[in-house]
């Protein structure tokens, strides 16, 4: 079962089917999906803030997802956050599609947290996340929109006593061109709001779609993110507002013993020190210093005299782990995967190829540091947030107060980035905001409170994509065919002690740890997966870019490289061979090798310089992405990326040019890891605490980058993630190429040692 | 008390003279638009002008400031190349995230005002310190060049 089927179980409080509250008729969806679209007016205050604030008595509100003013604004409500991946852009083009609305009249607003009409319906609750955003909204955003559009065009016809079927509509304007008549949304909302809701809408042919698929159309979020004006967390001003900075313990696990407040206290605009204890989701047990300014917040952080007890601390180091892991990667683990008897294959096999790989803590390390804005009052928690997790965030900031969970609201903002980190498992940092908003109460502090990390602090938190280490076996016949594959995974589960352990976590293998290789697309004769997922490794950990194929992706592509080297056959046309029930690898493996010149040698290299190109294939998030990297190593044995050719097929495109910025991104992303990412431990203590001590990608080190897009009338599929996987393995491979030399850890040396 | 000329407009601050311009900007005026992303001048997600060169506010002292006058983003697109920079990043829809856009989109515009046409390679030199976690870069460069064409 798929991480989605799985999901797709979970059922949240509000309940995991997404039940139609309609007191009117609904709309049937694809798939017999019972779409959430809550035609019944907004009927609760709370939980509505955000849509209720904005709309005015004469707005048309059909549905959940759409509401059009008197002067023909369409405010689409994305259940999506927004934090670059390009959400509110890809939900307002299906919705704007079927209504027939002008590009230009289209605005995007968060939708606030309230799972029963913007539950995520790959996932049942309501959150952002595996890539999922425009799967689950293809559907339902186009009937949202086709259901405005008839109610409108109804309106239209009563108004002017004519039959619909000669009424057309374009940019935001119905027309009957019969009788020269015409009227923009606008002036018909009143008169459509009063029409039944259609029973059921008719999407349209992709033949005849005006914006879905066309590269003109440009972000919703540019104009806000170029002049200054676009709403982070970090922007959030209340009247009254009290900033948190927090002193958090050195290692995980560690709780405050004492602290002295009297220095902090003396920090001119320091109002409070507080301690606070998030750790039930493993947020810190920690102190706060509230402030009227970040800047004194910091200050009194800084003179603050805090003792630490850390009898349960974590205090194992990276090396520590590591050898750890070594040895249980020697011990068979739990299988994953089984075909054929892999073992006795290698056993026997004339020729066999043993590697292993290991992959550092990571940290997500979005622009933005974590934060998050609380008001408490009695009755009332109401939240600010890049929120990409809302049903889990919405529910333990509820238990924590003592509040139910429509007491608690959340204003979806811009997230300054996420890769993951912005939906915790366990909802750690909103957890500390709220714990640090109690504790302020507690002490008399009837203030909101925006709870501010530093990048030190968003260093240290953990969190971290999780340490792994494989072990590969190959089996190899005399000839150099590849016969047996055998692949141990070690590593801490993300799922563990989670609320999603009990439904993502099946006969003792976490999908997430092992996806991308359990799930191996070459037909290899004997394939065995197996997984250690050690529980003694306390350090939190959480889903980071791309999750599980983070790793496995480099450990499937650079060995099948090892596999088509050893067999003497090129790496493109040994894949080929292993696809032959694979389509979609070949297409995206077809068009990147021929946009790229795979069969036309690379431009010789300046005197001493050697060039490489290399190759890896990889599917995620049912999305199919190849990639070619070609590079030169200078005689000193440093080496630059000059080039990356992608070719992607994520179904039907339905903004081209926010897939191509999502590959990009991601080829980017994925090179800070190939070439930087590490978080180390010493003594349990993180190493790294800033972008000197872990760099991420700069400008000068962004290649050329070409992206070509897989013509397709699939299912559309996401693209925030599967863009990471490939380059780190081709990466590798084309160093190979170069030199002969086979890198099997990541991050990769910044110089190779050359003969 | 001190006075801070920010977007052609003065500004009265009763804050210590060592708080960094970021905050003095962000918390105690409300202009928002300039980002905190590291507080050691390493991602220049902080970048203001002051007196039309490229500084990181997270390690500027307000009172070191002086009577020279401040740019933000809030105030960079009523200059030629800051509006120059804006339309090309809307055109070529640089930003993703978003929350480093201010930083690069100041660090372009005055990379512009001393270098009219600049290279890849004088853009790498010029916009190295400005991180972008969603790795933007291809399009950073190419915007930086639709700029430089549109102002030439």
């Amino acid at each position: 079962m798929g991480i989605r089927e799985r999901l797709s179980r979970l059922t949240p409080a509000t309940g995991g089917r997404i039940v139609n509250l309609s007191r009117r008729r609904f709309l049937q969806g694809a798939g017999g999906l019972v779409l959430g679209l809550y035609f019944a007016p907004l009927s609760s205050p709370q939980s509505n803030a955000v849509a209720a604030s904005a709309a005015t008595g004469a707005d048309f509100e059909p549905n959940a997802f759409v509401r059009i003013a008197a002067d023909g604004r369409v405010t689409v409500l994305s259940k999506h956050v927004e934090m670059g991946q390009g959400s509110y852009t890809g939900l307002a083009t299906l919705l704007a599609e079927e209504l027939d609305a002008d590009w230009s009249q289209v605005v995007v607003e968060g939708a606030p947290a309230d799972a029963k009409r913007y539950a995520n319906l790959l996932f049942g609750i309501q959150a952002t996340g595996g890539s999922s955003a425009m799967a689950n909204a293809w559907m339902q955003m186009r009937e949202a929109g086709a259901a405005a559009r008839a109610m409108l065009v109804a309106a239209a016809a009563e108004r002017w006593q004519i039959p619909e079927v000669e009424l057309q509509v374009e940019a935001g304007v119905i027309r009957h061109p019969a009788s020269q008549r015409s009227a923009g949304f606008g002036e018909l909302v009143a008169d459509a709001a009063r029409q039944p809701v259609p029973a059921e809408v008719r999407v349209k042919e992709p033949k005849d779609f005006r914006l879905i698929g066309k590269l003109n159309l440009r972000r919703k979020d540019s104009a806000g993110k170029t002049d200054g004006s676009a709403r982070f967390t970090q922007d959030v001003q209340l009247p009254g507002m009290l900033v948190a900075v927090t002193a958090r313990p050195p290692r995980f696990g560690a709780k405050v013993q004492r602290f002295d407040a009297s220095r902090a206290l003396a920090v001119p605009g320091v109002v409070g020190v507080v301690a606070f204890d998030a750790s039930a989701a493993r947020g810190a047990n920690a102190v706060a210093v509230l402030a009227n300014s970040t800047w004194a917040a910091w200050q009194g952080r800084d003179a603050l005299d805090v003792s630490w007890d850390e009898a349960q601390a974590f205090r194992l180091g990276s090396d520590e782990i590591i050898a750890r892991y070594r040895e249980l990667a020697m011990q068979p683990g739990v299988p994953a995967r089984q075909d054929g008897d892999a073992v006795t294959t290698i056993e026997m096999a004339a020729r066999t190829l043993e590697a292993e790989y290991v992959f550092p803590y990571l940290a997500h390390a979005a622009m933005e540091p974590m934060n998050c804005v609380v008001r408490l009052s009695p009755q009332h928690c109401e939240i600010w947030n890049g929120e990409q997790w809302h049903t889990m965030d919405q529910a333990t900031a509820a238990k924590m107060c003592g509040l139910t969970p429509d007491q608690v609201t959340i204003t979806q903002l811009y997230a300054g980035g996420g890769f993951g980190r912005r939906a915790n498992p366990t909802s750690d940092y909103v957890a500390e905001a709220v714990a640090i908003a109690l504790a302020a109460r507690a002490h008399g502090f009837e203030a909101p409170v925006k709870m501010v990390w530093t990048r030190e602090d968003d260093m240290h938190a953990g969190h971290f994509r999780p340490l792994y280490l494989h072990r590969a076996r190959l089996g190899f016949d005399g000839a150099g065919q590849l016969l047996a594959w055998e692949q141990r995974i070690v590593g801490q589960s993300i799922l563990h002690g989670t609320a999603f352990e009990s439904v993502m976590v099946k006969d003792g293998i976490d999908a997430t740890s092992v996806e991308g290789a359990a799930d191996l697309a070459y037909a290899v004769p004997a394939l065995r997966v197996e997984l250690h997922t050690p529980v003694d490794i306390t350090v939190p950990v959480q889903w980071w870019r791309s999750v599980g194929h983070s790793h496995t992706a480099f450990v499937t592509e650079t060995l099948i490289d090892e596999a088509a080297a050893v067999a003497g056959a090129d790496p493109v046309a040994f894949r080929r061979g292993l696809l032959a029930e694979r389509p979609r690898h070949r297409g995206v493996l077809d068009l990147v090798t021929q946009r790229a010149g795979w069969d036309t040698p690379l431009a010789s290299a300046a005197a001493g310089e050697r060039r490489g190109r290399g190759v890896a294939v990889h599917e995620s998030f049912n999305t199919y992405v190849a990639q070619v990297v070609e590079l030169t190593v200078a005689a000193d044995g440093r080496y630059r990326i000059d080039r990356v050719v992608c070719a992607v097929d994520c179904g039907l495109a339905i903004n081209p040019d926010v897939i191509k910025a999502q590959m990009e991104g991601g080829i980017g992303f994925a090179l800070a890891m190939a070439l930087h990412g590490a978080i180390t431990l010493k003594d349990g203590v993180v190493e790294q605490s800033n972008f000197d001590s872990y760099p991420v990608l700069r400008i000068n080190e962004m290649p050329v980058v070409e992206v070509h897009i897989v013509p397709s009338a699939e299912k559309p599929s996401g693209v925030g993630e599967p863009g990471v996987p490939p380059l780190a393995p081709a990466l590798a491979n084309a160093l190979f190429a170069a030199t002969g030399q086979r890198l099997r850890s990541l991050p990769l040396p910044a110089a190779l040692r050359l003969a | 008390m001190l006075t801070l000329n920010i977007n052609g407009q003065p500004h009265m601050l009763d804050v210590p003279a060592e708080m960094p311009l970021l905050w003095a900007l962000r918390d105690v005026i409300g202009l928002t638009g300039t980002k905190y992303g590291c507080g050691k001048a390493l991602c220049g997600a902080c970048t203001v002008h002051i007196d039309g060169q490229p500084v990181r506010a997270c390690v500027t002292p307000v009172g070191s400031v002086g009577d020279k006058p401040v740019t933000t983003i809030e105030g960079v697109g009523s200059e030629r190349a800051g509006r120059a920079v804006q339309t090309a990043w809307r055109e070529l829809d640089v930003v993703q995230c978003g929350y480093c856009q201010s930083g690069q989109i100041m660090a372009a515009s005055a990379l512009l005002s001393i270098n009219p046409a600049p290279s890849d390679a004088d853009i790498d030199a010029a916009m190295a310190g400005n991180i972008c976690r969603c790795a933007t870069y291809v399009r950073i460069r190419a915007a930086i060049h639709a700029a430089a064409s549109a102002l030439a």
